[in-house]
């Protein structure tokens, strides 16, 4: 028995995040009776940091280290860049709001930290522990985030149902690979699918298992029928949180998704893909007939979060790297727009005021013309309206959809993004042609932020007169 | 001797009574915490089990990291379970439904 010691480089960006995570989760006790920004400063350093560690060494062959258990390759290193590059938008919208919601606490910069590097191992996971390890990690740090404010009702009820109800599917999932691993006797994603692809396993364990893996994503991602959470935890919880749960994660959980079923157990396509079918159908139709009546903002945009999951796992349906790498294209869309999204009620939200509900976007355009356009844009892009973003989103994985020879499921969903344009131009419509309650001008609570939200809604625009850079590099890393 | 499939049936049983724990209980949200860590055990057993037969001790390792994340989040949820009944003096589960929609 001798041990060799596996090589740390490529998984140096995790390594350095964790450890100045932890340094700093020391150096805020001290920094924060001082200085009141340290922590956030150090927390977009760390990020940066990050990312141009995860920039440098970019990988595009793939890499095994830690015996077989962590892997570095192009797909992962993109999906990095982009969980970075969104967390350092997430911490940049929520700092006024925690100041004015008077709970700006360290721990909010930290557990978000160990939150990104939770999604860093999700993504580089290459066996089943080291993605239930990666998942926990995430999961532990936002329930945590949920129950920050520690005074409001909803935010608490919000985490209890968010703890419960991730638990169960953290439960379910590990439930389902117990019986992967009795099957195949294997952890490890690339053992497991050659051993599946040998037939010389059980094949009632094995469906067995795929069902349950399957619930315990479908949870994850916040699919019907296993969506029960989302809208609650998004209303709930802090806007800054929502902000973060509704954008990072859920790369994550793509990445997961991606790992687990096209990586570990591309044997049991048929298995899966008659699953995900199921639940891309239930979720594109929940995701736009629910969300019509919806008067929160914040709920309008959890339920719309459930019908761009359908659209995503339309991509996964088509079962072919052009239809994986369709949906990761939609889902780093979609972490964009809902970042620029929830990015804009973060910004306008006051003390005592949340600004998350439709009505208070009446009259936007008579109150402030330049927010109003930037909405629009936001609106226009997760309806998928050209030339934004989010039409291309939709183009590419009905696309794919259309190839792999699922005409049907393809003009269901074109129809459901029909029906779910409503709601989005009925913010449209309140915001241009509603009379305001009050004529005073808005803003955004700083300067900083009217730039940020003006940045980020542009960007969806621009990304939609360009958009074959992005599409060619979510193309090029599978 | 015991077979795979007594163990396996087990885990099955634990695992029933766990999700009955989840959604017929309406009174207590302890009891909620107890049925997710009965859960996981459910699936330990499934992993130990399938250990032993397989003559791999990867299984085993595997609980042991159940076991420690189990310790985790059965700290958050504690954590959450007091700041709610700080809030609401009352920790029963029909109590959490102010939001609808």
């Amino acid at each position: 028995m001798n041990f060799v010691i596996p090589s740390f480089i490529p998984a140096i960006p995790e390594i350095v995040l964790l450890t100045l995570t932890s340094l700093l989760l020391i150096a805020d006790t001290i920094w924060s009776k001082r200085s009141e920004f340290a922590t956030y400063y150090a927390t977009q350093l760390i990020l940066l940091v990050v990312g141009y560690l995860v920039l440098t060494s970019f990988s595009t062959s793939q890499i095994l280290t830690f015996d077989g258990s962590f892997v570095r390759d192009a797909f992962g290193d993109v999906l990095k860049l982009v969980i970075v590059v969104v967390s350092m938008g997430i911490f940049l919208f929520s700092k006024e709001y925690l100041l004015q919601n008077k709970f700006y606490r360290g721990e909010y910069f930290t557990l978000g930290l160990f939150g990104v590097l939770g999604m860093f191992v999700m993504v580089s996971a290459y066996n089943l522990i080291t993605m239930y390890l990666g998942l926990e990690i995430m999961s532990l740090a936002l329930y945590a985030m949920v129950a920050m404010r520690k005074d409001n009702q909803h935010a608490l009820e919000a985490a209890m149902k968010y703890f419960v109800l991730g638990a169960l599917a953290t439960g379910m999932l590990l439930y389902g690979f117990s019986m992967i691993y009795g099957a195949t006797g294997s952890i490890q994603f690339d053992e497991m699918a050659q051993i599946i692809a040998s037939g010389n396993v059980d094949n009632v364990v094995l469906s067995f298992g795929v069902v349950f893996i399957v619930i315990g994503l479908a949870f994850k991602l916040g699919a019907v029928p296993f969506h029960m959470w989302v809208p609650d935890v998004y209303h709930g919880a802090p806007t800054a949180v929502t902000l973060y749960i509704g954008t990072a994660p859920k790369i994550a959980a793509f990445a997961m998704l991606y790992r687990i079923l096209v990586e570990g157990l591309p044997g049991l396509v048929e298995d899966w893909q008659s699953l995900i079918v199921m639940i891309s159908v239930l979720s594109l139709i929940v995701g736009a007939v629910i969300t019509l009546v919806q008067e929160n903002l914040k709920r309008l945009l959890a339920y719309s979060g459930i019908g761009h999951i359908g659209f995503i796992l339309l991509g996964i349906i088509a079962a072919n790297p052009d239809g994986y790498s369709a949906a990761m294209f939609y889902t780093i869309v979609y972490s964009i727009t809902a970042l620029a999204g929830f990015g804009m009620i973060v910004a306008l939200a006051r003390t005592n005021n949340e600004f998350d509900l439709v009505a208070d976007f009446k009259g936007m355009n008579k109150r402030n013309p330049w927010l109003a356009l930037m909405m629009l844009f936001v609106m226009f892009s997760m309806a998928g309206i050209p030339p934004f973003v989010g039409f291309y989103a939709k183009v590419v994985v009905i696309e794919e959809v259309v190839q792999a020879g699922f005409t049907w499921l393809a003009v269901l969903a074109v129809f459901m993004a029909v029906i779910s344009a409503f709601y989005y131009l009925r913010v449209v419509k309140v915001m241009y042609f509603d009379e305001p309650e009050d004529d005073t001008k808005i803003e955004p609570v700083s300067n900083q932020l009217n730039w940020a939200v003006s940045f980020v809604s542009i960007a969806l625009l621009v990304l939609g007169l360009m958009p074959s850079s992005l599409i060619t590099l979510c193309y090029n890393s599978l | 001797m015991i077979a795979l499939s007594d163990y396996l049936i087990f885990g099955a049983i634990l695992f029933t009574v766990s999700m009955a724990g989840i959604f017929l209980n309406r009174k207590n949200v302890i009891v909620l915490l107890m049925s997710i860590e009965l859960l996981l055990l459910a699936v330990n057993t499934n992993l130990v089990a399938f250990s032993y037969f397989l003559n791999d001790v990867t299984g085993q390792i595997f609980v042991f990291f159940i076991l420690t994340v189990a310790a985790a989040e059965a700290a958050i949820g504690l954590a959450i379970i007091v700041l709610v009944f700080r809030n609401r003096k009352s920790i029963n589960v029909d109590d959490l439904g102010s939001m609808k929609g």
